[in-house]
């Protein structure tokens, strides 16, 4: 099941669900890596609001997301950790460092809208 | 004993399935919020270990009480390469393969008891445990 990606100006937007494979996860990794460069988006923003379970191999993809994605010149943030998800998390020892969170998608666009600055001499 | 559920794991589709599973074992013995997820997250770490390290394997879970308390009991069996030192297997940030290394570690955080046999060369079996009033609560 490819995960749908949408453009949203300078932006990509990708949401997890919880029913995926390693191989769908793998795919949109992939996935954002090329349409990052193709669309020159900016930033990303990948909404986990509806996963109920990340285990370390999701962690570990959403991570690798974020650092192909600064290699190419765009931010990536994370957005709606549920409580007991990021609950899970803390106890199994997963951390994500040096990747920027937000509540909910409106916030991780005002983050990377933020992190941009307000110059848009493109 | 208040039933067994044998769930075979042959690919990354059924780690998926082996989670549901056992979320909804545990809802039915009264988890209930963080609870399920984390029992969730536990399955799935060592379902991704079988499909990973021994190519297939199985997951059985069985409802268990003692006393005024309620548990799910997850065991995972394989009879893949085994694991040659299971105490280094249990430091977090081990991993012979490109993980976090902290699946074992991990999951043992999640659950109340965890027990891991393990022969190199014929395979591992995993044994958790989770009961629905708190370790603090039973006085163990």
């Amino acid at each position: 099941m490819a995960i749908p990606i949408l453009k949203l100006g300078d932006y990509l937007i990708a949401s997890i669900q919880s029913t995926l494979t390693d191989a769908d996860l793998t795919r949109l990794q992939d996935d954002l890596a090329r349409q990052v460069g193709e669309l020159r988006s900016r930033g990303v923003v990948v909404d986990v609001t509806a996963a109920d379970v990340m285990d370390s191999f999701t962690i570990r993809t959403l991570l690798d997301i974020a650092r192909v994605g600064r290699l190419r010149g765009a931010e990536t943030v994370i957005v709606g950790l549920k409580p007991e998800v990021a609950f899970a998390m803390v106890q199994l020892g997963l951390r994500l460092d040096g990747v920027a969170t937000g509540l909910d998608l409106e916030e991780g666009l005002a983050i990377l809208s933020h992190s941009r600055g307000p110059t848009d001499g493109g | 004993m208040e039933g067994d559920h044998l769930l075979q794991i042959r690919s990354e589709h059924d780690i998926l399935t082996a989670r549901q599973r056992g979320r909804e074992l545990a809802a039915e013995v009264g988890f209930a919020g963080s609870d399920l997820t984390l029992v969730a997250t536990a399955i799935s770490e060592i379902a991704r270990n079988i499909v990973e390290y021994a190519g297939r394997g199985e997951i059985e879970f069985s409802l268990v009480r003692d006393g005024g308390s309620r548990g799910i009991v997850v065991v995972a069996r394989d009879e893949g390469p085994g694991i040659a030192d299971v105490a280094l297997a249990m430091q977090d940030g081990y991993s012979t393969k490109k993980s976090l290394g902290l699946g074992l570690p991990g999951a043992r955080r999640l659950m109340d008891e965890f027990d891991v046999q393990s022969e190199a060369g014929r395979g591992t079996t995993v044994t958790m445990k989770k009961w629905t009033q708190s370790r603090s609560a039973r006085v163990s």
